[in-house]
């Protein structure tokens, strides 16, 4: 098997980065990395969100400027910041954001650039032609005349490897290829991806998933912090340590021991509201709940009603045995509920503000302003102290928060919501997109809430993270809930089952 | 029974066509600008200006074609200070095309009166005359609506129709539309945004700038101040009814001096004496609204129109 994984053969590397460092602002995205890749060799490059990969690879492609080093492909230096050098030296690069045109045909966007801007004309039938064999080769199946912006993902990242392709790439760079696909559809990629090795491409392959990258790769690169912290051959290491290299530690999942529930913080009866249907539930102190469910079945209208975005239409909630008069966002802040939002881009934080105005948005009324003035030295001490507390790994206080990974502000957000000592959180998919790392520092966290006696709502599409963490589970299910199961009572294929609307005609 | 006789007579889509003709030319100047993904809101300051520069060259000696080609680079001009400001230095382009129009309109206005300190009313000047196409001109209606027209009003049509090839047959429209629709596809394939969109916007000031030369040097044979009156802000509404597409919005341009020239007409029937005459000034600007109204909810605006293309930050 090593003999076929170290196909790759020695010898001149087709492609090598010297020194590279980047900076953005007082970020420091890349620090003095090196590396080589040789022809026939698949290496990935491993990290955690925010490690520095994609950064990484815009320098290689000449996207983004590098501060120091230098790229060679092929044995010449590439110039800096010429995306068209890269291209013309047979580097091609698939972004995890795709860059195709929307609007355009899909062999529109495959020819643009590849002629001369003063032709006459574009010749559609032989684009579209090599356009097809490539397709047959490479088993990238898409049709020439689709508008882009009808293609689902998966054909969408087919044309960005076409167009690759199309320009006779010899190494290929992807960026998480496979975060945006099935499973069926990563499968087919890396069908494509050993055709073109076995024709002699090189590839980069930038991934935080470890089984992917014990699956493909020939040598791994682990990134942290901006830093090249190992290298290692494939046949020489295993998925436990590239995790631990990865995290800077152990993989050490948080163990959550059963605890007796506390009295009803909150409870539903018979709750409609958007999509829900007579949902019954109670969170109780000292406990996760846990919802299991396929997204888009009411989980976003669940926690939307207990935050108080959503306003019920029929049915009861009651606050600690009592009916609130009112209940909207800022009563619902007020009552102590926490929430941890499902898109912290869009309803977490506010992307141009700094940290500061970012950790008290839900309490600059009431804990930071005096006689209607902002009281900004007491805002920036807290701030301060929610970085320091959660871990939060940024420049500062005033750096905008778009600046950071989706782990470090999903940190933020974590540390705005559990200083305030929340009665209830609402967690809704509060692990999504973040690496490994910054998965069990949330889920501790969650745990370290639920001993001090907050009831805990936690919306997740990932089983093993309901499963691990929750003493009750129900299952959501086209605006239904299920009854509740306890820890333990409640095996993955029946959970399925639940899932998949079964077993609501008697429950209801 | 009096409008049908207007609609069929060959005067009325002569006249028609005429008054599309400027509209024509800014419309598409407009349109290859937003295909890129600039919004250039210098249209009706740079029309004023290559009105008057047109018209001012002739004056002062320049054959026909000279003035023209004097509006378009006074046109260019001012398109490479819009795009200059809007595209590297991506400052607002609303902003940067407001502070354009109000610039093109004053520098007209002095350098009109610094070249003619003491005059009342403008010179006028041996303007473009109708150019009959042989055989073509012949054909009943089509021939005097169509065929009977000044050159650069031909000139207006091959623009548009040369305008559509580019567009949408050779690898430089192709990049065109795709800095309009994502510039960062565009800089992947090691294309550069800027030059793409600053061409475009000089080309397009360029033509906006021969569309004003239009109104001066063919529909009339002088210089007024307000004679531009709105139309760069009519194109600008034009490229939104035709969906960005030169065909329809070359059509768009017909229609609306159409109504136009029926507004003309039909105050002079008996319909005038019973029904105020700004009804009917109001007419081609209320039905433009009803169409736009209808023509835009399927149109697909370039996604990136607007949005300032900056390298290297995130």
């Amino acid at each position: 098997m090593t003999a076929l994984r170290m196909g790759a053969e020695r010898g001149d590397p087709v492609l090598r980065m010297q020194g590279i460092t980047k900076r953005f602002g007082s970020v420091t995205a890349n620090e003095d990395i090196s590396f080589s890749l040789h022809k026939g060799e698949v290496i990935a490059l491993l990290g955690e969100n925010g490690a520095g990969k994609t950064t990484l690879m815009n320098i290689l492609f000449g996207q983004y400027l590098a501060d120091e080093g230098m790229v060679e492909a092929f044995g010449k230096p590439l110039p800096a910041g010429a995306p068209r050098a890269a291209l013309d030296a047979g580097v091609g690069m698939v972004h995890q954001h795709f860059t195709l045109a929307d609007n355009l045909t899909v062999w529109e966007n495959i020819a643009l650039g590849t002629q001369g801007l003063g032709a006459f004309s574009l010749r559609p039938a032989r684009v579209k032609d090599k356009i097809r064999d490539l397709s047959a080769r490479f088993h990238l199946s898409v049709d020439p005349d689709a508008r882009v912006g009808a293609l689902t993902v998966g054909e969408r990242q087919r044309v960005e490897i076409l167009k690759a392709l199309y320009r006779e790439a010899k190494v290929l760079i992807l960026d998480e290829p496979t975060a945006v696909l099935t499973p069926q559809e990563t499968d087919a990629l890396f069908a494509t991806l050993r055709e073109a090795i076995s024709m002699g491409l090189s590839i980069v392959f930038i991934s935080h998933k470890l089984h992917e990258v014990m699956a493909i790769a020939h040598r791994v690169l682990v990134l942290r912090h901006g830093r090249l912290v190992a290298e290692r051959g494939i046949g020489d290491t295993s998925a436990e340590e590239l995790a631990s290299i990865m995290v800077g530690g152990e993989v050490r999942a948080p163990d959550v021991p059963a605890m007796p529930a506390g009295p009803a913080l909150l409870t539903l009866s018979k709750a409609s509201a958007g999509v829900l249907q007579d949902v019954n539930l109670s969170l109780n102190a000292g406990q996760i709940t846990g919802i299991a469910g396929v997204s888009g079945n009411g989980q976003g209208a669940l926690s939307d009603l207990i935050s108080g975005v959503l306003s019920l239409q029929s049915g009861e909630m009651q606050i600690a045995g009592q009916t609130p008069a009112q209940w909207d966002a800022r009563t619902a802040i007020a009552h102590g509920v926490g929430r941890i939002p499902e898109d912290r881009h869009k309803t977490g934080t506010i992307a141009d503000f700094d940290l500061t105005e970012n950790a008290i948005l839900e309490t600059y009324q009431t804990d930071f302003a005096r006689a209607g003035w902002m009281d900004w030295t007491k805002a920036r001490r807290h701030t301060e102290h929610l970085i320091q507390t959660y871990d939060v790994r940024c420049p500062g206080p005033d750096t905008r928060i778009r600046l950071l990974s989706g782990g470090n502000m999903q940190k933020l957000i974590l540390g705005r919501v559990l200083e305030e000592n929340p009665q209830i959180i609402v967690a809704n998919q509060p692990v999504r997109g973040l690496d490994i790392g910054a998965v069990n520092y949330v889920h501790a966290r969650l745990a370290a809430a639920r001993e001090s006696g907050s009831a805990i709502l936690l919306i997740s599409e990932d089983l093993d993270e309901i499963m691990k963490l929750s003493d009750k589970i129900h299952v959501i299910s086209e605006g239904r809930l299920s009854p509740a199961f306890q820890r333990g009572a409640l095996t993955v294929a029946e959970l399925g089952k639940w899932m998949a609307g079964q077993g609501f005609a008697h429950a209801s | 029974m009096e409008l049908l006789d207007i609609l069929l007579s060959a005067s009325f889509w002569a006249a028609a066509i005429r008054i599309a003709s400027p509209l024509i030319f800014a419309t598409i100047g407009e349109l290859i600008c937003e295909r890129a993904g600039v919004l250039n809101l210098g249209i009706e300051g740079i029309m004023v200006a290559g009105a008057f520069a047109g018209w001012i060259s002739v004056w002062a000696g320049l054959p026909l074609w000279g003035g023209v080609a004097v509006a378009m680079f006074v046109g260019m001009a001012f398109g490479l200070l819009h795009s200059v400001l809007s595209v590297p230095f991506g400052l607002s382009q609303h902003v940067v095309g407001v502070g354009i129009t109000l610039l093109a309109t004053s520098v007209t206005f002095y350098t009109y009166r610094v070249v003619l300190p003491e005059v009342s009313s403008p010179p006028k000047i041996e303007a473009f005359q109708p150019f009959e196409i042989p055989l073509l001109s012949d054909i009943p209606l089509l021939g005097p609506a169509l065929f009977s027209q000044t050159p650069l009003t031909y000139a207006a049509f091959v623009v548009a129709a040369l305008t559509a090839f580019v567009l949408f047959r050779t690898p430089l429209g192709l990049a065109v539309r795709a800095a309009g629709e994502n510039p960062s596809a565009v800089a992947a394939q090691g294309l550069s945004v800027t030059a793409i969109r600053m061409g475009a916007v000089v080309v397009g000031s360029g033509l906006m700038a021969v569309g004003g030369a239009f109104l001066t040097m063919s529909a009339f044979d002088s210089f007024f101040f307000d004679m531009v009156g709105g139309r760069g802000w009519i194109c600008i509404a034009l490229v939104v009814f035709g969906a960005w597409r030169p065909g329809k919005a070359l059509l768009g341009a017909i229609l609306f001096a159409a109504f136009d020239a029926l507004q003309i007409r039909v105050q002079q029937t008996s319909l005038g004496t019973v029904i105020p005459y700004q009804i009917f000034l109001m007419m081609p600007y209320v039905l433009s609204i009803l169409a736009l109204v209808l023509m835009s909810r399927s149109a697909q605006v370039p996604a990136a129109l607007m949005v300032p293309f900056n390298k290297g930050t995130r």
